[in-house]
């Protein structure tokens, strides 16, 4: 008789919702949000008067659609007694940005991200990395989050949370112990020789084989994935404060290496910092509303 | 002399056995195992039973091929454009361009008309301009890759493939399958995508008639009509050989 296996999802990530219970939205003037529709997470941020009140963190479905309204009501409810109308503006950003019918306006997630980036690390950051799910993105801003330079990459997954999440289901590792577990060997092996995902998946193959442990291959792997990183990096150049956004901003395997090979801190976050396009949006939300409500 | 050229690749090691660099005696086309040498042995030794002939029969080897220094029982060795070059014009003297198309890596090379290398481009950085774009791709969708090949001549066009990574072309290709987009129609698309990123790196040497394709790719139909309207030119493969030998064909005529 066939036996049951458990298919485990190793790339699932613990899914958020937060509010901040110490204050009391009534007594804000503008409730702005922001809606940042990534290609593997949603972040939906509530701001009271430019203040982070709310936010919640979920995995973007199959539906654009779909995910924004389970996202935005995600928060809603744990608020409890706010209503889609007591929000004043809506700002819509990220790659799936024009997929958000309630939105009142969407602004790229560049500016989103400069601006977002500001209001958690403060006004000294002048380098913004963002590793998204799909995406690399090494922004420069001056101190009122606005920014002046930035280089991307989405045509490769080198690098990017999708490439981890591929990784951590051939090691059969979970998503959230990829990183720290890199980091429990002495040093660093040679890095994979690659840094497109799929050949490094059959590097990685052949280390197996070879009875490599898996801290040490993650280390290799990081290597390389940091390199690719670094390089988008040096092309606009690093100027400190240094911080980092977006979903691979949690993984220290990656984080550790960026900041050894570029020999530069990147600032601890006090605010999640996969919120930071959101974040961005509703500071922008708040901005619109006020300037509609001059005329 | 019999010489025997031997091809090393990521994937698959191929052998090809030669008489007076004129006649084809054996050839032998082994997956490429985590063990080069045993492969490359394994290989030759069964080339050598397709020929009829032993070891000692054999004059020179010359290796090639990503592996080509795990071959310790070699002569000598060859760069692979040098013996994709060779191959192409001993199977088809008219060739001008060739486009090898392998697991993992892809090139075009210009060849002047005596058939020696004028120039040639590279790319083995990427898996979206090479044979595993195919195999990961028909493996998700859960298609024999022969199938998976046929089936994209039959589409009308249209779809498209907006991701240039393997990587995001698997999840690019679960929505296409989510919208019922029909199975020959993604695999349209994909051909269509890979043969964009291989003329790309073609055109870096400019295109000139007669364009052979050889290496693994070249048996796939999907991907030689994709790569025709692509490049607008037609395109070749070899009449009586496999098109992955090419490249061992081309070590065995070397020197």
């Amino acid at each position: 008789m066939a036996e049951a296996v458990e298919q485990k999802e190793y790339w699932r990530w613990p899914e958020t919702i937060w509010v901040d219970e110490s204050k009391n939205w009534h007594d804000a003037e503008v409730i702005s949000c922001g809606i940042d529709l990534g290609s593997v997470s949603t972040q939906t941020v509530i701001m009271t008067d430019g203040e982070l009140y709310a936010y919640s963190n979920l995995r973007t479905g199959s539906s654009s659609l779909d995910s924004t309204e389970r996202a935005l009501n995600a928060v809603l409810e744990k608020i409890g007694d706010m209503k889609r109308e007591d929000i004043h503006y809506i700002v819509g950003t990220g790659y799936g940005r024009v997929s958000i019918p309630f939105a009142n306006k969407t602004i790229t997630e560049i500016a989103c991200h400069g601006r977002g980036a500001v209001y958690i690390y403060g006004n000294t950051v002048r380098t913004i990395l963002d590793m998204g799910g799909q995406d690399l993105k090494a922004i420069k801003v001056d101190s009122r989050g606005k920014v002046v330079n930035f280089l991307m990459n989405d045509k490769c997954a080198a690098g990017t949370g999708r490439g981890i999440e591929v990784m951590a289901d051939l090691l059969s590792i979970p998503i959230t112990e990829v990183g720290p577990l890199s980091l429990k060997v002495d040093e660093d092996p040679e890095p994979v020789s690659t840094t497109c995902v799929v050949f490094a998946k059959s590097e990685v193959l052949g280390l197996m084989r070879k009875g490599w442990p898996k801290e040490k291959i993650l280390a290799a792997f990081f290597r390389a994935m940091a390199s690719r990183v670094v390089e988008l990096l040096e092309r606009v150049g690093v100027e400190p404060d240094f911080a980092i956004t977006g979903g691979i901003s949690k993984n220290v395997g990656m984080v550790k290496r960026i900041e050894k090979m570029l020999g530069v801190k990147a600032l601890e976050p006090k605010i999640d910092p996969q919120t930071a396009g959101a974040i961005g949006a509703a500071l922008f939300g708040r901005a619109l509303y006020i300037k509609s409500q001059k005329k | 002399m019999i010489s025997a050229g031997v091809d090393v690749g990521s994937k698959f090691t191929k052998v090809v056995i030669m008489k007076d660099k004129k006649e084809i005696l054996g050839t032998a086309n082994l997956r490429t195992g985590v063990d080069h040498h045993k492969t490359a042995q394994e290989a030759f030794d069964e080339a050598l039973k397709n020929a009829g002939i032993e070891k000692d029969d054999v004059g020179r080897i010359i290796a090639t091929g990503f592996g080509k220094s795990s071959v310790p029982f070699a002569d000598d060795e060859v760069s692979q454009v040098v013996a994709a070059g060779r191959g192409a014009y001993f199977v088809r003297p008219s060739t001008r361009t060739v486009i090898e198309v392998g697991a993992e890596e892809s090139r075009g090379i210009k060849l002047k008309e005596d058939g020696s290398v004028k120039d040639f481009a590279l790319a083995d950085k990427c898996a979206a301009g090479a044979g595993s774009f195919v195999d990961a791709m028909a493996r998700y969708l859960e298609l024999p890759i022969e199938e998976f090949g046929k089936i994209s001549l039959t589409a009308q066009g249209g779809a498209a493939m907006n991701a240039q990574c393997v990587i995001f072309a698997e999840s690019e290709v679960v929505s296409l399958v989510h919208q019922n987009v029909p199975k020959e129609e993604i695999s349209r698309a994909i051909h269509d995508a890979i043969a964009d990123r291989v003329a790309s790196i073609v055109r870096r040497v400019g295109i000139e008639d007669d364009v052979l394709v050889i290496g693994g790719l070249a048996n796939d139909p999907g991907f030689l009509d994709s790569l025709k309207r692509e490049i607008g030119t037609e395109v070749y493969v070899p009449d009586s050989i496999a098109p992955e030998l090419v490249p061992a064909i081309g070590a065995a005529l070397s020197e």
